[in-house]
Parts: structure tokens; sequence; C-alpha cells
């Protein structure tokens, strides 16, 4: 692997010219801003990677009831968080398109697709404070359970990273709109299009993981061995 | 020259800074976002060591002073201990001196995101005020012991229980944006911003050190957050995440079937890396400097920095070692035992290669140095403490003593401070242009060291006495001695002595920026690449109109074929100027011009 071999090198060797020790040509805008996303996507999984150890542990206290599994309860029906869940789905579609217009060079295309993408995702941030609405309207109140208390954790948690995701995305349109540079534009988008892609699984991941019934949660809890 | 670097390319950076404002405050410079980080965190780690001189005056002279009562006592250990592991050192050390060496040691003309860097300071700052209000919001500021822990922290009856909890959990979450902030900055420029010739493996030892600090923090900042989002919602929208069905005063609270052990986890899972995210900085840093001054090459390069990666990842895997006493599983303890014992093995290797890199030496006893010789002291001192508390059967004695408070002020409280005193004597000269006065320095060293010996040293005693931690006063115990009271004394004079030295400091900076003598480029022959820059101090842009380009590693001290006692990294091999064959021949063991020429000065890793 890459980085043993580096760790390897023995840097106390002079070479003539220095020249097998060459960085590669790393510094360009592009790199930079992917290897900042890496780390800024591996930090988020690290939060929501924590809240997950945490809600694994507080399930399996007596108190702990799921949202869905028995009829009665407010998330066996799901259907509006599948609502919610395509809204998310056609914005990360939308900014990925956004990306492929831009290396086209096509403009008009990439403009509607980036609005579009915005579109859908504000409408799944008010899908989910529809959903927010319903619980309270049911009597599912913050801290009535754990269980609730875990599905406004997370699902605000998740909205304000979509949210500052959008705040991003408006920085590089303007500076599409300031600098005509469809180019910069390409790879900056494609760097919100992964972004979204991901905010997209771990929305998968917790929209599973907040309805599954009591049962599926205990077996995965016994599984990580809580 | 066909490779262009992001810097060189002209983009706005280059574009002079030209108003007061926009070069001292609003700056996007990397230099002065470094100053801005280490005032505002020497400032707060004053108040710290106020808030320490004030616990040690009750401890060593109770009931003399009438304004610190139980709770205010609870409330100086909190806040001295977080503002000195998080504010003061972590800040210090990856905002300082993260942001003033890494563009400057890897050839960058700043960091890859300026104006992020800057939003970072100023989101600090933010931190650094909420914290600060805290002392005087009702009630004061909280109580709880640094570790926050659940529920006594958020309850009635512990200091600080209603804004100063809040505030502090508030101001921990905007540190972590302000952290987050900076440290991705600092990993991408370290991977993507290096100039030519620059490889990972000839990077300076601080940079490593920094740049697996700043991933460690980017890893565990994040869990310090999880749990101050949480605590934040079990005490203000009554959610039961830590919270257990408790009485309190009497009262049965609405809360029920939450886990406080479940924070304890969470917080150490950040806790121990925070150790590391201190100290690995401080292991880069001082090894540049044992080099520097003992103009040799760093024994075993390739081992120190295969060290840093491994104590870097060994430290996610310990961190219940500080919850022996919390009850868990016994294979838990012993695990965890297991793994403590296991990170000691590549930080021992790292002392033992400091101690060889003095070994015949050519030590120069600067002020710098004195303090990193200081380092190895203390460092292996709190260290071997370490190794006793990290067995469980030893612990459980010890936890919550004054052993324990013993060991980590060796460990990380003097240590890393130690080291960031190296640190600003060794790069004074570069950040300042000036030369700070040696005989106030040495002063400055000597009373701080053997300060701290007199201060930490009868603490291991206390501890095997039984004296318990965060005890505003001792009562009447049959286990503990009157004597002991005379040892509490002699420990506050020693601090307040050492506290009171740390003026010696701060004149020393003061009377040298306004007429200390004037620093050359490179004063002390350093072959790293901070130490090259065309101007003293650097300008914006550090290095002209060209990039350096790097030709080899950044310790090659005394090579033996070479005329100057040290050359600098970005000196190609034609431009060394060599002894001539019949001086070499004669030099030390005789061995030829080659051979030496391949593998210099004595490392065989
Ligand atoms: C002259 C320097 C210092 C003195 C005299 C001092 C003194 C003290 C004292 C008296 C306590 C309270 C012990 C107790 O009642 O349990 C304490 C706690 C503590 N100190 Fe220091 N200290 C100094 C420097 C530092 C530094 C540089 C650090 C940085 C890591 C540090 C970190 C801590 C921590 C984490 C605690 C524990 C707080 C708690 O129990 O919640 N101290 N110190
Ligand atoms: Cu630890």
């Amino acid at each position: 692997m890459k980085i043993f071999r580096t760790l390897s090198e023995k840097p106390w060797i002079p070479h003539p010219a220095g020249s097998e020790f060459l960085a590669k040509n790393y510094q360009k805008e592009i790199f930079i801003g992917r290897t900042a996303l890496r780390f800024f996507i591996s930090v988020v999984s690290v939060i929501f990677f924590l809240f997950t150890i945490t809600f694994l542990t507080r399930s399996q206290f007596p108190d702990f009831q799921a949202l869905a599994g028995e009829p009665w309860q407010p998330l066996s029906d799901a259907s509006h968080l599948w609502l919610n869940t395509g809204a998310l789905l056609i914005s990360s579609i939308a900014l990925h398109w956004a990306h492929v217009s831009a290396r086209k060079n096509q403009l008009n295309g990439a403009i509607a697709s980036v609005m579009i993408g915005a579109f859908f995702a504000l409408l799944f941030l008010l899908g989910q404070i529809l959903v927010w609405k319903q619980l309270i309207e049911l009597g599912y109140y913050v801290a009535s359970n754990p269980a609730n208390s875990y599905f406004y954790l997370y699902t605000s948690v998740h909205g304000l990273h979509l949210l500052g995701g959008l705040f991003a995305l408006a920085y590089v349109t303007l500076q599409l709109m300031k600098k005509n540079s469809l180019v910069t534009f390409s790879s900056s988008v494609r760097l919100c299009a992964v972004y979204w892609h991901f905010l997209l699984i771990l929305w998968l991941f917790l929209f599973a993981l907040l309805t599954s019934s009591t049962d599926t949660i205990n077996i995965i809890a016994q599984l990580c061995g809580f | 020259m066909t490779h262009i670097a992001i810097a060189d390319q002209p983009e706005e950076e280059l574009h002079e800074p030209s108003s007061f404002v926009t070069k001292y405050i609003w700056s996007q410079d990397h230099k002065v976002i470094a100053i801005q980080y280490s005032i505002t965190a020497i400032f707060v780690g004053l108040v710290a060591l106020v808030l320490s001189g004030l616990m040690r005056l009750q401890l060593g002279f109770p009931d003399s002073f009438s304004f610190i009562d139980p709770s205010a006592y609870l409330q100086f250990v909190t806040m001295h201990g977080m503002i000195m592991v998080i504010y003061l050192l972590t800040a210090l050390f990856l905002g300082g001196f993260g942001n003033y060496l890494i563009p400057l040691m890897i050839g960058a003309r700043d960091m890859v995101f300026p104006y992020l860097n800057m939003l970072s300071y100023w989101v600090y700052l933010l931190a650094v005020i909420v914290l600060m209000a805290s002392f005087f919001v009702p009630g004061g500021p909280t109580g709880a012991g640094w570790t926050l822990y659940p529920p006594q922290a958020i309850l009635e009856g512990t200091p600080g229980a209603g804004g100063g909890i809040l505030l502090m959990l508030i101001s921990l979450a905007i540190f972590i944006v302000a952290f987050t902030m900076g440290g991705l900055n600092y990993v991408t420029t370290v991977l993507q911003a290096r100039t030519k010739g620059m490889t990972l493996m000839r990077m300076p030892l601080s940079v490593w050190g920094i740049f697996i600090a700043t991933i460690l923090g980017l890893l565990a900042f994040p869990a310090l957050l999880v749990s101050a989002i949480m605590m934040l919602l079990d005490m203000t929208v009554g959610t039961s995440f830590f919270m257990p069905a408790i009485v309190s005063l009497g009262e049965q609270l609405d809360y029920s079937g939450g886990s406080p052990i479940l924070f304890q986890h969470l917080f150490w899972f950040f806790g121990h890396p925070e150790v590391y995210i201190v100290a690995l900085p401080a292991f880069g840093i001082v090894s540049d400097v044992l080099s520097v001054h003992a103009r040799k090459n760093i024994f075993g390069y390739r081992m120190m920095v295969w060290a840093i990666v491994i104590i870097g990842g060994l430290s996610f895997i310990v961190w219940a070692h500080h919850m022996y006493v919390s009850g868990m599983n016994p294979y838990f303890g012993f695990f965890f035992a297991t793994t403590t014992l296991i990170i000691a093995v590549p930080t021992a290797l790292k002392v033992y290669n400091w101690v060889l890199t003095l070994w015949r030496g050519n030590i120069h006893l600067t002020t710098a140095m004195l303090f990193a010789i200081g380092f190895i002291f203390t460092f292996t001192h709190g260290g071997l403490t370490g190794l006793f508390l990290g067995n469980v059967v030893i612990d459980l004695p010890l936890s919550d003593t004054y052993f324990v408070v013993a060991h980590f002020h060796m460990v990380m409280g003097v240590s890393p401070i130690m080291v960031l005193f190296a640190a600003i004597y060794h790069w004074f000269p570069k950040i300042t242009g000036k030369h700070l006065h040696t005989g106030l320095g040495k002063a400055h060293f000597w009373v701080t060291f053997l300060g701290t010996y007199a201060i930490y040293l009868p603490m291991h005693y206390l501890g095997f006495l039984g004296v318990p931690r965060r005890y505003y006063a001792m009562g009447s115990t049959e286990f503990v001695p009157d004597s002991a009271q005379d040892l509490n004394a002699s420990i506050t004079v020693s601090a307040l002595i050492v506290g009171v030295a740390q003026l010696i400091f701060i004149y020393n900076v003061i009377r040298s920026l306004r007429k200390g003598e004037k620093a050359e480029s490179n004063p002390w022959g350093a072959a790293s690449l901070e130490w090259q820059t065309p101007d003293t101090p650097p300008k914006h842009g550090n290095w002209g109109p060209a990039l350096p380009v790097v030709y080899r590693w950044a310790y090659d001290y005394s090579v033996p074929t070479a005329k100057q006692d040290f050359i600098p990294q970005n000196m190609s091999e034609e431009e060394v100027e060599r002894v001539d064959d019949s001086e070499t021949s004669s030099t030390e063991g005789g061995e030829d011009v080659k051979n030496i020429g391949d593998e210099p000065v004595g490392d065989n890793p």
C-alpha cells in the first residue's frame, strides 16, 4: 500500500537532485477541495457513528419504545418519510447532473440542475419539519421517550448539515455568476454533489434505523455487543 | 519551471493587505492568525494560572481566605482544568504553532483556505468569550469538574448548574466548530500544498506531530460535540440521554432511564486522544529543537514518524482506563489495561531516541534547549507514573487522589508547557526578528523547572496518603497525618513562586519586542525551511517571488563531508561546499567518502 511505501522511505539518503523525491503535482485546486471534503465527510461520519452507538446502548434500557413496528406506532406508516427520501434523491441526482452539464459546457443545463437540486433539498427539509409536526400532534414529544428524542436529534443534525450544504451550493453558484467560469464551477459543484450523495446515504441509514421495530433494534444491538 | 503551485497562481492571495485592519485584525495571513491564536490562548492560560494559584492558596492555608468557599473552589478547579487543556494547550499548539509552522515548514505561501482559517480564529475567540462570560452569570461558572459528568453537572446543588454549565457546553461546541475549520485546513495544507521536493518523509517532525494530532482532533472532538449536544438537550428540553431517574433535593425529577456511564465513555473517547492532541505536537516540536541545538540529526527519524502514527492510532482504544472505578466488565478492564501498556512502547521509543539524539551531540544549552531537555525529564516522570495508573489494581486505590493530579500535571500539564516555552524561545527570532534575552530566559527556565518538581513531587506522596482530589478542605481524617498540611503549604509556596516567575517571561517578551537584539535570519543554524525565508520575520506570501525547492530532509546537521555544520533543506547537492578529500579521509572512523555521503552521521534505524 502507498502509505507503507511512503513510511518506509529513507529521507536521510541524499539524492543528486532530489528528483526521486518530487512530490507529485498535487497542487491543483480540485485535489485540495477533494481532500478537504474527504476529511469533512469523515468528521460527520464519526459524529453520526457516535450518535448511533449511544442510540444502540440507550435502546437496551427498558423505557425505550421504538417508533415503528406495531401498527399504532407513528412511523409504521412511513409514507411521508418515503416522500422526503424521494425529494432528497432527486436533489442528489440533480446536482450530479449539474456537474455533468457544466463539464459539457452547457450553462443553462447546469444552472437549471442546480436550481432543481436546491429546490428539492429545501422540499426535503420542509418535509422533515412536517413529519415533526405530525409527531407532535400525535403526542410524540421530544422528551417523552428516548426513541422520540433520537428521532428529533438525528433529523435535525442531518438537516443542519444539508442546510450547510445549501449555503455552500449558493456560494458556488454565485461564484459562477461572478467569474463565469464553467470549469471551476464543474469541479466545485462536483464536490457539492459528492456531499449530497453522502447525505443521502446517511439519510437512508438513519431512515432504516429510526423506522426499525424494537426487535430489529435489539438484534442489531446484540450483534454489536450491547 | 514547469511546476506551478497553487499559491503561485496570480490569485487574490498575492494582493498585499494594505490597511491596518486587513493586515492585523481581519487578516487571512497564517502568521498573523497564528499570533492572534497564541495571544488569546496565552491570555486565557493566565486566567487559568491565576485560578490554580487561588486553589493552592486555599489548600495551603485553609480558612485564611474568606472569598474562596467550597463552591468557588470547585468552580476554580473546573475552569482551570478545562481552560488549560482545551483553550490553552489545544489552541496554542494547533491554532498557534500549527498555523505558524505548517506553511513555512512545508514551503507553502499560506494555508489552502485562508478565509476559513481566519474564520476559525474568530470562532475560537467567540468560544473563549462565551466561556469567560460564564464567570459573570448568576451562579457563576460550572463546578462540575472538567469532566462534566452527569447527572451532577446539571443538577441543582452543583455550583453553576444553571447558566454556568449551559455556557460551558455551548462554548465547547463553538470551540469544536472552530477547531474543525482550522483542522481541515491543516491536514489539507500538509497533504496538498507541499512545495516541490517536500515529500511526506522529508517533513520536519514538528509538522508530523501537528498533522497527526490534527487528524486525532478531527476524529475525537466529535465525541465531545455529541456528548455536549446530548447533555444540552437533557438540560434544556428534558430528554433522558444521560439522566437516570433521580431524586434531587428531595424531589423526583422528570428524567428516567438515561445512562451516565454512556457519557463517560463518550467523554473519554474524546478525552484520551485529547491528551495526544496536546502531546504529539509537543513530541514533534521537541524533536526539532533537540536536533537543532545538539547539531545532530534526529536519531531514528523513521521510527519517530512511525511512533507518532502508531501512538495516534492506539490512542483511540485506551479511553476506558479513566473509568476503572466507574464499574465495567472485568475483561474490559483487562483489555484497556493491556492497550494502555502497549501504547507505552512507542512512547518509550521516542524518549530513547531523544536521549540518543543528545548523545555525543554538540549540545548548545540555549534557553530553548534547556526547556526541551526539561521536557524529557518531566515527561519521563509523568509517563512512568502513568504506567502504574494504567493497571487496574493499582489505579483502584490511587484513583481520585493527588497521585493522579501529580501524574497528569507532569505528563500533560507541565511537559507540553515546557515544549511550548522551548518552541517560543526557539522560533521567537523568526516570528519577531528579535532575540529574547538569554539570562532572563534561563532564570525563567530554572525557576519553572525546579518549581515544577517542588510542586508535583510531594503530590505523589500526598496521593499515597490518600488525600483526595477536588476537595476544598480535608476536614479531620485519621489516615492523613497533620504533617500533610505542611507539605500542602510548601506546595502552595512553590506554586506561587512558579506562577509569579511567568512574569519574567512576559517581561522578557515585551522587553525584547521593544529593544531586543536584532535577530539574523537563521540564528541557530537550522536546516528546516522556515529558517530559509528571504525576510525575517517572513513577509506576506512567505517566499518572495519563487517557492523554495527541497532537496533533502530537515536534519542534515554536522554532515562530515560538508564544510558548514548544517545543510539547509533547499540547498541542492551542487551548492553544498564539500571539504577536500584529504581532510575527509582523516575524519573519525576513517570510512571512505562515498559511504559517508550515502549514510550521513551514525543514524542506522
Ligand atoms: C503552576 C501550574 C499549575 C498549578 C499550580 C496547578 C494546580 C492545580 C490544582 C490545585 C488543581 C486541583 C486539584 C484538586 O483539587 O483536585 C488542578 C487541577 C487540574 N489541572 Fe492544574 N495546575 C497547574 C497547571 C496545569 C496545566 C498546565 C494543565 C494542563 C493540562 C492543568 C490541568 C489540570 C486539570 C485537567 C485539572 C483537573 C481539573 C478537575 O479535576 O476537574 N493544570 N491543578
Ligand atoms: Cu487516558
